[in-house]
């Protein structure tokens, strides 16, 4: 339960790089689900319901940030910055938007293919009974939407 | 189906979709006076000892669903590695996927570093999990095992901290007598078994005198305890060898009815009596459509 003094401390985090707008999931076609997150408001959209949420986004990001400020610290800024174009290299190996992606090269460098959490074994998004619309999806990625 | 979800990939783990209906719906069910059903709990007792060449750990076997006992055999004891055995006190739930996580993980950790997990790794993967979730997985646990550096006993807490015993690094300001550091007790029928574990704790001691001391503090929080009950499991954790005793002790048998409510025939007296043949006038075979 989220009580009012729960959110000065959430505050701090707000600026984080995850936005936060878009904390109040949308349903299916994009519209208002009313039946899992009651009707809307403004507190509703800015304010996490949960006090794990906001800390669950961002955590691989600011594991990240963590590890590239202490790799450039001990070895010089040439090593986050050859590791960071790995990453980006790597995050572009992907299958089409609307299709899941195995991430192969993506989880060696980051070594998550040997370590098992709850994003593998909840709502594995290769077992989601949803899946978006191709053609918005596409031209979403492209950039013509 | 297809949905008009563009922008952002889908991503497993934790979804908090359901936090604000949940919050107003125990709301609404406050204002009428009831209240949701709970989460199954192991009020539980477990403990371990560490003794001269292992360590020994017990648990006992009642699951609550509230003020109802949900599984009067549950197994605390999980399996971490062939030599880390871990009890789980707290929601039935959370301990149980949080071992069988840490496992998973420590299986892959031993098989690319090609040696026996140690029962420090373990500790450490446990404690950097529940932190992460700040103690919403709510899993106390008591993780003992022998690696290449001896018999080590860790206890962790839902929030992430950790003692060990029995070496004297624990900065927690109890009675640091080295006798008290070396078990350890986590449930709420914890204080019972650390009442015996205070009274009869000696370092080094032989496995027998480690087995009966754990059967006696668990026995004590079967006893005393409502959280706890049902029969008593043992794990006797030693170089190269486990001994996964399920169960130890039946502490409570269930009772055997001593009176029958079947009368003997005779009892009634009869006063006549008359036999009807029945006659089989025809038999017919109708077959089913099964298609």
């Amino acid at each position: 339960m989220l009580n009012l003094f729960d959110t000065r401390g959430l505050r701090s985090q707000l600026k984080d790089s995850i936005p936060v707008a878009g904390l109040c999931p949308t349903g299916s076609y994009g519209l208002q689900d009313s039946m899992r997150s009651g009707f809307t408001s403004v507190k509703n959209e800015l304010l996490p319901s949960h006090p794990l949420e906001l800390s669950e986004k961002n955590y691989q990001p600011n594991k990240d940030k963590m590890n590239f400020s202490t790799l450039r610290n001990i070895q010089g800024l040439h090593a986050p910055l050859k590791l960071q174009m790995e990453y980006r290299a790597a995050r572009q190996i992907q299958r089409l938007p609307f299709l899941q992606s195995s991430n192969l090269a993506l989880d060696t460098l980051r070594g998550s293919d040997e370590s098992i959490g709850f994003e593998d074994i909840l709502n594995d998004p290769a077992q989601s009974e949803m899946m978006g619309e191709p053609h918005m999806m596409v031209e979403y990625k492209l950039g013509l939407l | 189906m297809a949905t008009l979800t563009v922008s952002r990939p889908p991503f497993g783990g934790f979804s908090f979709e359901n936090c604000r209906r949940n919050a107003v719906l125990e709301g609404e069910a406050n204002k009428v006076g009831c209240s949701l059903p709970a989460a199954r709990k192991t009020g539980t007792t477990i403990c371990g000892v560490v003794f001269k060449d292992g360590v020994v750990l017990g648990a006992d076997t009642r699951a609550t669903e509230g003020m109802v006992v949900a599984d009067k055999n549950c197994s605390k004891i999980h399996y971490i590695s062939p030599n880390i055995y871990c009890c789980g006190a707290g929601t039935a739930a959370d301990t149980e996927m949080t071992t069988q996580i840490i496992s998973s993980n420590l299986e892959l950790h031993s098989l690319s570093t090609g040696r026996l997990p140690r029962v420090a790794t373990a500790n450490r993967m446990l404690k950097q999990m529940l932190f992460r979730y700040q103690g919403y997985i709510g899993a106390a646990l008591v993780l003992g095992g022998v690696d290449c550096n001896g018999p080590h006993l860790y206890s962790i807490y839902p929030h992430g901290s950790t003692d060990k015993l029995p070496y004297v690094t624990m900065e927690v300001a109890s009675l640091s007598s080295d006798w008290f550091l070396c078990s350890s007790c986590s449930g709420s029928g914890s204080l019972a078994a650390m009442a015996v574990f205070e009274d009869r704790y000696k370092p080094n001691m032989e496995e027998e005198e480690a087995k009966r001391l754990v059967r006696d503090a668990i026995a004590a929080g079967i006893f005393n305890d409502l959280g706890s009950g049902s029969n008593i499991d043992l794990c006797v954790i030693t170089k190269g060898k486990v001994d996964y005793i399920r169960p130890h002790d039946e502490a409570n048998k269930k009772g055997v009815r001593t009176g029958d409510y079947k009368y003997k025939r005779g009892t009634t007296g009869v006063l006549s009596k008359t036999v009807l043949d029945l006659e089989v006038v025809e038999e017919t075979v109708q077959t089913m459509d099964t298609s």
